[in-house]
């Protein structure tokens, strides 16, 4: 089985969002880059398929920077190469435009099924996946919390809101887009740590995949970063817990007349 | 027709409030622009009522969408656009909304602005404007080729009132086909619990790390959050600690919610927790720390201990409610 996982860096959860300049963008300054949470589900169930099925998993990712290390990190939980695709014609990509180059990027490769992330936590876009899936001319099945691959036929259960599931089932080629609950990513030990450093990443560029320049011309411009009004600061109920609790539901009630 | 085509989700035999509220900001968006709104319906539905909401045609596709329905409502709506040749499209971002509009934009070959909490018109065309990093930021999103898709927020607009008018009813059929069914619904699996979903709820009762166990959460932010008819949160500690369901985790890595109340039990109030709950119109929060982050975004806060606080306000919520 060839297995593949895209994954993305994206500033750590952590990280208090500066705006640059007069809103062009966000100031990378101080940001540290991690692989995107959705993402470390993607590569656990990347590395249990290829464990149990043998073949190789291959991961994939678009961009510069801490990309190749965020690369590294996936290649220590189980990952055996990666594709690493970095070119200066892919700044201000969109998301068509990065799914271009990661279909391109999987088909060159032969993969059978992709593991990605439910969504990358910056732009929150939810885009991605499905337009890979798309593109492909591969069904896909998002934010799934169980599944299972025997022979060609794959089981998955998706969440659909508020607490409801749906069990959808379906035979390979497929994209699933991983949700927290679908397993426990495991920790890279030292030794793992060690064996990644050795492991091949290839840096291709969009040209070299086959992408013209039509196809890696972006249809989305961001434009007017900014950051939300701060909440005013409230104020603090004082007395014994009972009298606290009694003004709490008085102000609830009468103040702000949310009860 | 050049103008903007809505995606009116149904449900049950009527329109959700999404369908209505995304018809009022495009009459709204129309008028600006000089243009007409239509509506595409998938499915049976009650469609002669969109022209009393601007709706100037309905794009009636006819077919069956139950079941996992994301590749036939892409080829749906493939239909509709074919027909309707609109500039813009304007869809919910719900969980099919979610799911099927970035395969058709990949079909289209055109542009997407997902979860937009405003729309409006600059220069001739409609730019959204859209939380990004769990809503630490914001940015602006303009869209070059036609049709333009932008997904909305639920709960972003305000609901119309319906006027006179009627729309012209256009059928369309969809070139179905066995591609369409490559998914297949084995079973669905309905909620356990009566709550809204975090992402709808109108209250939530949070906890965090301070509640020590998966019993103590039990024992205190639960029975608070039935007595409000909230739905229980947890922050990424709670959850990672295991006090709480994953599906509960309030956050960056979470659930980015939008209630009237938000209540934080023994939350400190780390940034990707912020993040997902800062649009909450009132947020109540109680920690025994007077400097934890949390009081800073509080509209009313308590310093106090929350195992002794929290049943007498459970008490209290009871007795307010009950009258």
């Amino acid at each position: 089985m060839k297995v593949g996982v895209c994954i993305k860096s994206t500033p750590d959860t952590d990280t208090r969002i500066k705006i640059q300049g007069a809103g062009e963008g966000i100031d990378p300054a101080g940001i540290k880059w991690i692989i995107s949470p959705y993402d470390s589900f993607a590569l656990e169930q990347g590395a249990q398929t290829r464990e149990k099925l043998g073949g190789e998993c291959v991961l994939f990712s678009v961009g510069g920077g801490d990309t190749q290390k965020n690369l590294r990190d996936g290649l220590a939980v189980g990952a055996d190469r990666a594709v690493q695709i970095d070119d200066p014609a892919l700044k201000g990509a969109d998301s068509l435009v990065t799914a271009r180059v990661l279909a391109a990027a999987i088909k060159a490769e032969g993969i059978e099924i992709v593991f990605t992330g439910r969504q990358a936590i910056d732009l929150d876009n939810v885009q991605v996946p499905a337009m890979v899936a798309e593109l492909l001319d591969w069904p896909h099945v998002s934010m799934v919390s169980e599944f299972a691959l025997e022979g060609d036929t794959w089981t998955a259960v998706r969440n659909v809101g508020g607490g409801a599931r749906e069990k959808v089932t379906g035979k390979l080629p497929v994209l699933v887009t991983t949700d927290r609950g679908l397993n426990t990513p495991r920790f890279a030990k030292l030794p793992d740590i060690m064996k990644a450093k050795t492991k091949k990443v290839d840096v291709k560029t969009a040209s070299a995949l086959g992408l013209s320049a039509d196809d890696i011309s972006p249809a989305v411009q961001l434009s007017g970063f900014g950051t939300p009004a701060e909440r005013s600061k409230g104020k603090f109920i004082s007395g014994d817990v009972a009298t606290q609790a009694k003004e709490l539901v008085r102000l609830l009630r009468e103040e702000a007349k949310v009860l | 027709m050049s103008g903007i085509l809505v995606l009116a989700e149904h449900e049950g035999g009527k329109f959700k409030k999404t369908a209505y509220e995304l018809l009022g900001k495009a009459k709204e968006l129309a008028g600006s622009l000089g243009t007409s709104v239509a509506a595409v319906v998938l499915g049976d539905a009650p469609v002669a009522e969109l022209g009393g909401f601007g709706a100037s045609k309905v794009y009636h596709v006819a077919g069956d969408f139950s079941g996992y329905n994301t590749l036939k409502v892409v080829r749906g709506l493939q239909a509709a656009i074919d027909a309707a040749k609109p500039d813009v499209v304007l869809a919910p971002a719900s969980y099919t909304g979610k799911d099927a509009i970035p395969r058709l934009v990949a079909r289209l070959g055109t542009g997407q602005g997902s979860e937009c909490t405003e729309l409006r018109v600059d220069g001739g065309a409609v730019v959204g404007r859209r939380p990004v990093y769990a809503g630490k930021a914001l940015v602006d999103v303009r869209i070059s080729k036609k049709p333009a898709v932008f997904t909305v927020r639920p709960n972003s607009f305000n609901q119309p009132t319906p006027a006179g008018g009627s729309a012209e009813v256009v059928a369309v059929s969809a070139a179905f086909g066995a591609s369409d069914d490559r998914v297949q619904l084995v079973q669905r699996m309905e909620a356990e619990s009566t709550v809204a979903d975090l992402t709808e709820a109108e209250r939530i009762v949070s906890g965090g790390r301070s509640l020590k166990s998966a019993e103590q959460f039990d024992a205190v932010v639960r029975p608070l959050a039935a007595a409000l008819g909230a739905t229980p949160g947890a922050s990424r500690a709670a959850v990672d600690a295991g006090y709480a369901h994953h599906n509960e985790q309030v956050g960056q890595t979470g659930k980015t919610v939008n209630p009237q109340l938000y209540i934080a039990l023994g939350i400190s109030g780390a940034i990707q927790h912020l993040a997902g709950s800062r649009t909450s119109k009132v947020i109540f929060a109680i920690n025994k720390d007077a400097e934890a982050p949390i009081f800073e975004h509080a509209t009313y806060g308590v310093v106090a201990d929350l195992f002794e606080i929290a049943p007498l306000l459970t008490e209290e919520f009871k007795a307010a409610l009950k009258n």
